[in-house]
């Protein structure tokens, strides 16, 4: 098979834009399992829900306001929605995950595991499991832009940059301000910081909020490349539950170098090999727990 | 536990096809099994497998394939199945079993894709209309499972019914001896203090890795059996949902309960075949199940019971 270098970057750079997704929500896994001790299985749900709170603000918002002409934009939605979800997301961790921080934290996985049930059996009710598209992309974001090895759309740039700006942003505000200190001090050792004065609870409560806000916020970055399906949550989860036991959740850059390498792996693989591009990050999987069982950037317990 | 109880619980499972529909009594016996068999990892090792389901299709497939293309008798089909997911079983708990908690989770649901992923893609399963009009055979050459009596009426597999009776009560007295035996008490010394049953000598990894093994293999003698039932191996046997089901059925019963599963096993099926008109509002039914479970009673019903009778049921 002849391999154009080409063929290769572009696939090297789709794969990139799927890996900034599995960086957000594998970096959000890792901030509210830091926190809660809690792996939250409803994430996959929560972006899909991301997605959904976009669509419909695009299509159904106005017509629901008695104003028909009106469409909440894209730009609102990338602020909207992840506002949505994170109130949400207070909301779940209130009323029900603060009530099992002293149990066995299995519980928490299945209580999340029967949320993403909830939400995603309610959206399929209504809408098409094919997806439907999203049309609100902005003007100046359609097009493509010569990147000098190749065109390439430029929306799906865009994603790549606002992804890794994001991501970035988490990781300074936990890794290097003062905020971020208490954080990392709570999932050391939370009685201590309590003592301190500083509120834990709260903390943890944002912390969840935030969590799942950057998985709406994923949402929203891809409702217009990939059509919004109310199952678009369920193929992600399981692969970025691979990418975390890859990396590990110990560290933010480590999962955010594990999501963008893998999605450039399955981009690489797309080309090489196109029947394991589905399977190969979970292969990558059982290859690093033969040789570091913690993950690449766990750490041995 | 009491004698007269498993006597008369017997007795109803030997009557149970003359009251209600057989097919749906063999249903209810293998998800039985495959909760049963499932909850010896979470109920008695304290491990959670996402990826059950693997176990329970991949021995559908395994058996409906050599039954239907490779003419096995139905007794051989089973036992390959088992063997097949106990292989797997193997496969997967080396591959996790140094991992604990959520990470033996995630890492088993995400294994349990790459199982699904091949079901999609092989050409011997079948894809998406999976493995159709597997033969029920001759038990042992000798006796067509496949015969319907009729009865007063109604039309009763009993040939094909005593078969599935029969693996269930070997199985599941097989699940009870392991639970009872010294075996079985270093697995819940594992559950509950692992640090100490690896302090007094026990090779932890081991036993757990022969646990998970156990507890694939059985799960694969539900699938396999439950691929005769039905005379059919589907994505829908080795799907993420069936993993999520039989938890479920293991939770709302009970977990670390010998009789929980079973009962939780009876209140799903019911529940679904009951609910299977009002279409995806299934999964919603379901997902809340799930919460209220984890919030309100986490020990199951049958677990509940036992806790206001003060004895282990």
């Amino acid at each position: 098979m002849h391999l154009s270098s080409q063929m290769v970057m572009a696939q090297m750079m789709l794969g990139l834009n799927n890996g900034a997704f599995y960086a957000i929500l594998s970096l959000g896994l890792a901030v509210i399992f830091g926190q809660l001790n809690i792996i939250n299985f409803a994430h996959g749900a929560l972006y899909m829900l991301g997605a959904f709170v976009a669509l419909l603000g695009y299509t159904k918002l106005g017509p629901l306001l008695g104003m028909p002409g009106f469409h909440m934009n894209y730009w609102a939605a990338l602020i909207v929605a992840p506002l949505v979800v994170g109130l949400l997301g207070v909301l779940i961790e209130r009323t029900m995950l603060k009530h099992l921080y002293k149990v066995d934290n299995l519980y928490g996985l299945l209580l999340t595991f029967g949320i993403a049930l909830i939400l995603q059996g309610v959206f399929t009710n209504y809408f098409n499991v094919s997806g439907t598209s999203y049309n609100g992309m902005p003007e100046i974001l359609r097009g493509a832009v010569d990147l000098g090895f190749m065109m390439f759309p430029t929306y799906r740039l865009w994603s790549i940059v606002i992804s890794l700006v994001v991501c970035f942003a988490t990781w300074f505000v936990i890794e290097r301000t003062k905020l971020g200190s208490y954080l990392r001090a709570g999932t050391e050792n939370p009685s201590m910081v309590q003592a301190f004065g500083v509120n834990v609870p709260l903390m943890i409560t944002l912390t969840y909020g935030f969590g799942v806000g950057l998985a709406a916020f994923a949402g929203v970055v891809a409702a217009p490349i990939y059509s919004v399906s109310p199952i678009m949550g369920e193929e992600m989860i399981i692969t970025v539950f691979a990418v975390v036991v890859i990396g590990g959740m110990g560290s933010i850059m480590g999962s955010i170098i594990t999501g963008l390498s893998l999605g450039m792996l399955e981009g690489l693989t797309k080309v090489i090999y196109p029947p394991a591009a589905n399977t190969v990050i979970f292969f990558m999987m059982i290859l690093v727990l033969l040789i570091k069982p913690a993950g690449l950037f766990g750490k041995d317990q | 536990m009491n004698r007269t109880l498993w006597v008369v619980l017997f007795f109803l499972g030997l009557a149970a096809p003359f009251v209600a529909y057989p097919v749906f009594v063999m249903q209810l016996l293998c998800f039985a099994l495959f909760a049963s068999a499932f909850n010896l990892m979470i109920g008695y090792t304290g491990l959670l497998s996402f990826g059950h389901a693997a176990f329970f299709g991949g021995a559908a497939y395994v058996t409906g394939y050599l039954v239907k293309n490779a003419g096995l008798t139905p007794e051989v089909g089973v036992l390959v199945g088992t063997l097949a997911a106990g292989l797997m079983g193997l496969i997967f708990g080396i591959l996790t079993i140094r991992r604990q908690g959520i990470y033996f989770a995630m890492i088993t649901l995400a294994l349990a894709q790459v199982v699904f992923f091949i079901a999609l893609k092989s050409p011997f399963t079948g894809g998406e209309d999976g493995l159709q009009d597997v033969p029920r055979g001759m038990l042992f050459g000798l006796i067509n499972l496949g015969h319907t009596y009729h009865i007063a009426g109604r039309p009763l597999e009993l040939n094909l019914y005593y078969f599935v009776f029969g693996i269930f009560c070997a199985g599941f007295w097989l699940l009870y001896r392991t639970i009872n035996s010294p075996f079985g008490q270093v697995l819940k010394a594992i559950r509950e203090n692992e640090p100490r049953a690896i302090s007094l000598g026990y090779k932890v990894e081991r036993v757990k890795l022969l646990a998970f093994v156990l507890s694939a293999a059985l799960t694969g003698t539900a699938g396999a059996t439950k691929s005769l039932v039905f005379q059919l191996a589907s994505l829908t046997d080795v799907s993420w949902h069936m993993s999520g089901d039989v938890i479920l059925m293991t939770l709302l019963g009970g977990m670390g309960t010998v009789l929980g599963p079973v009962a939780g096993a009876f209140t799903v099926i019911t529940l679904h075949s009951k609910l299977s008109s009002i279409g995806s509002w299934v999964t919603v039914v379901i997902g809340v199940i799930f919460v209220v479970c984890v919030l309100t009673f986490r020990r199951g019903f049958i677990g509940e019971l036992a806790r206001l009778l003060k004895r282990s049921l």
